[in-house]
């Protein structure tokens, strides 16, 4: 009642970035097992949606070199959807075999950003997608579009909202059934956030809209906030924050994943997620990982005991 | 929940006094007022320079008198001090205090465990240094600590925290700083305890002193803004752990806070870069990393 009361969405779904986003940008690489174990670990704690791993050239992105293996792999909960990264048809088809039922295209709203990275320009990209969401409605395949650089892009510094909601249109049009608009380099704020939304909401449907923010200037929680009050109920975020920014070296990237619960929840917000699940997992994952975790509520609760 | 936000903010720096006093590590005097002066040149109006409470109990505060002395005091800066009693508050004053602060709490677990006496018995010490604050002419800012949660006590009642902070208004204080002082509180408690207080104190004397503890700092001043609030305390680099939870952080980062405000279009007067480079400053001394995510980014080693 509280949430309703406040003009907060009553439900927030969240989609767990952590085992692909996350431990794709991380330094020290996991073996197979430790990605299966912990993707199972957060199929136990009521996460609606954990991106499992990225069918993309072993080549370009070796931390995700084994992902038939993990696909096959994993434990699939009934009711949880296990998204992975589709970048052209090839991918696609790749991914299918191993047994993924949801893809993802990731677009950007930067010129830049999209020919360093995947060495064409938006328009050649948006082509390639096409291709695959053609292919996934004929399968009866999910495909979620992102947007990277939605806040700013790392080359070309500020972008124009009117461009995220030009290229979102081109995504929500050609089948994609919700856009998660990327702040890549954690350089939004609460005002770029909302100029943003609002451009991009005059051409999608809210209920097709998701936040994916970075916390590398620590103003992940204020720009979820901010999507939150102007009615975005899906949000992107990564167990103990897993992933740093390549773009700026030794700072952060996503956002924890239990900070963004112990937020929703102070909110009376339902997610149906555990945080002590999630927390645990968190654990697992950073001893894995040999590194301290990223989430402030986790490092809390483990320095008062809690944990 | 989206009202009008503020076009300035008034930002109360509490490094010096509040980061360094919940550092592992003390530092020299020099390297203190060097700091002070240091943020005096960012354009911050307000610094809290240190505390004027016995050594026995706060060490890390122990040169008061020589730090007091020793900045340099730019005009249109004020540079408050903690007294916690009225003898504290007269060596202020006669060291070159021309702003002090005390300290309540809205829980009477807490106030026992950290001075020894109910929240009562608190106030009526700072009625003493209220009387005397007025006869001299000297501004008196009222905190109130465990105002979204207490570490012994848990759940606060906004209600309480009203009625505290009411007392403290009444008293004289020209501010009231709402401290959630364990980094619990969300956007959800803060909005509930702000709706309370603010019944009883205007909110042009209000301001919010969030920690950074579970991450929460920032969104919960943006809600203290989205409700008027426009004083917002903040500590250079995080300076100042959380004492209840080891190795956990304590203050929200005044990088991260203007860079914020910033990116709102909300004045609030303050050089983000020269903030930055009093924040390495100080964490080059304490032989420690920034906690401020702003500071992190921009390093680029």
């Amino acid at each position: 009642q509280e949430s309703q009361a406040s003009g907060l969405p009553e439900y927030i779904k969240i989609v767990e970035v952590g085992p692909r986003d996350g431990l794709q940008n991380e330094k020290v690489i996991v073996p197979t097992d430790i990605k299966i174990e912990l993707i199972n670990r957060l199929s136990r704690t009521g996460l609606p949606v954990i991106e499992a791993t990225s069918f993309v050239s072993s080549k370009w992105v070796p931390q995700m070199a084994d992902h038939k293996e993990v696909m096959k792999g994993i434990e699939r909960h009934p009711g949880v959807q296990y998204p992975v990264l589709t970048p052209n048809l090839q991918g696609f088809h790749s991914a299918i075999a191993a047994g993924a039922t949801e893809v993802s295209v990731f677009g950007a709203a930067s010129e830049s950003f999209s020919k360093i990275n995947i060495n064409c320009s938006i328009e050649e990209s948006l082509e390639k997608f096409e291709e695959v969401t053609k292919s996934a409605r004929n399968m009866d395949i999910p495909v979620r579009g992102y947007v990277s650089c939605a806040l700013g892009c790392p080359y070309e510094g500020n972008i124009m909202p009117a461009k995220v909601a030009e290229v979102s249109k081109r995504l929500y049009s050609m089948g994609c059934y919700e856009i998660s608009l990327g702040d890549t380099i954690g350089v939004g704020t609460p005002g770029s956030m909302k100029r943003m939304l609002e451009a991009v909401m005059k051409e999608i449907p809210l209920s097709a809209l998701a936040v994916h923010c970075h916390d590398t200037y620590g103003q992940a929680l204020a720009n979820i906030l901010t999507a939150i009050q102007m009615g975005v109920a899906v949000v992107d975020s990564s167990v103990a924050g897993l992933g740093g920014c390549p773009y700026a070296k030794g700072a952060t990237g996503n956002v924890a994943t239990e900070d963004v619960i112990y937020m929703l929840n102070g909110l009376g917000i339902n997610t149906g997620v555990n945080l002590y699940a999630v927390m645990e997992a968190g654990n697992f994952i950073c001893t894995a990982l040999n590194k301290k975790t990223n989430s402030k509520v986790a490092q809390a609760s483990f320095s008062t005991g809690t944990i | 929940a989206s009202g009008a936000l503020p076009k300035k903010v008034k930002v109360v720096e509490v490094g010096p006094r509040d980061g360094l006093q919940n550092e592992k590590n003390i530092v020299p005097t020099a390297v203190k007022i060097d700091l002070i002066n240091m943020l005096s040149e960012t354009g911050l109006q307000v610094i809290e320079a240190t505390s004027f409470v016995s050594p026995k109990w706060v060490p890390q505060m122990a040169d008061h008198t020589e730090v007091m002395q020793g900045i340099h005091k730019f005009p249109g800066i004020s540079y408050p001090v903690l007294t916690p009693n009225l003898r504290g508050f007269q060596a202020a004053v006669a060291a070159g205090a021309k702003e002090v602060s005390v300290f309540g709490a809205a829980s009477e677990l807490f106030t026992k465990k950290n001075i020894n006496c109910s929240i009562q018995e608190s106030l009526e010490m700072f009625d003493e240094v209220m009387a005397a604050a007025r006869t001299a002419n000297i501004p008196v800012r009222g905190y109130v600590s465990c105002v979204l949660g207490c570490p012994y006590e848990g759940k606060i009642s906004a209600a309480k925290v009203a009625e505290v902070s009411k007392k403290m208004y009444s008293m004289g204080c020209y501010e009231i700083s709402l401290g959630d002082t364990i980094g619990v509180g969300t956007p959800g408690s803060m909005k509930e305890m702000l709706a309370a207080v603010m019944k009883e104190v205007p909110v042009g004397a209000l301001a919010v002193h969030c920690h950074d503890t579970y991450g929460q700092a920032l969104a919960n001043i943006l809600v203290a803004l989205q409700m008027g609030v426009s004083v917002v305390d903040a500590s250079v680099a995080g300076l100042g752990g959380c004492p209840y939870a080891q190795g956990a952080s304590g203050n929200v980062a005044t990088e991260d806070l203007v860079y914020m405000l910033n990116g709102l279009g909300i004045h609030t007067g303050v050089d983000l870069q020269k903030l930055m480079d009093t924040g390495t400053f100080i964490c080059n001394a304490l032989n420690r990393r920034t906690n401020s995510k702003v500071s992190q980014a921009s390093c680029r080693l």
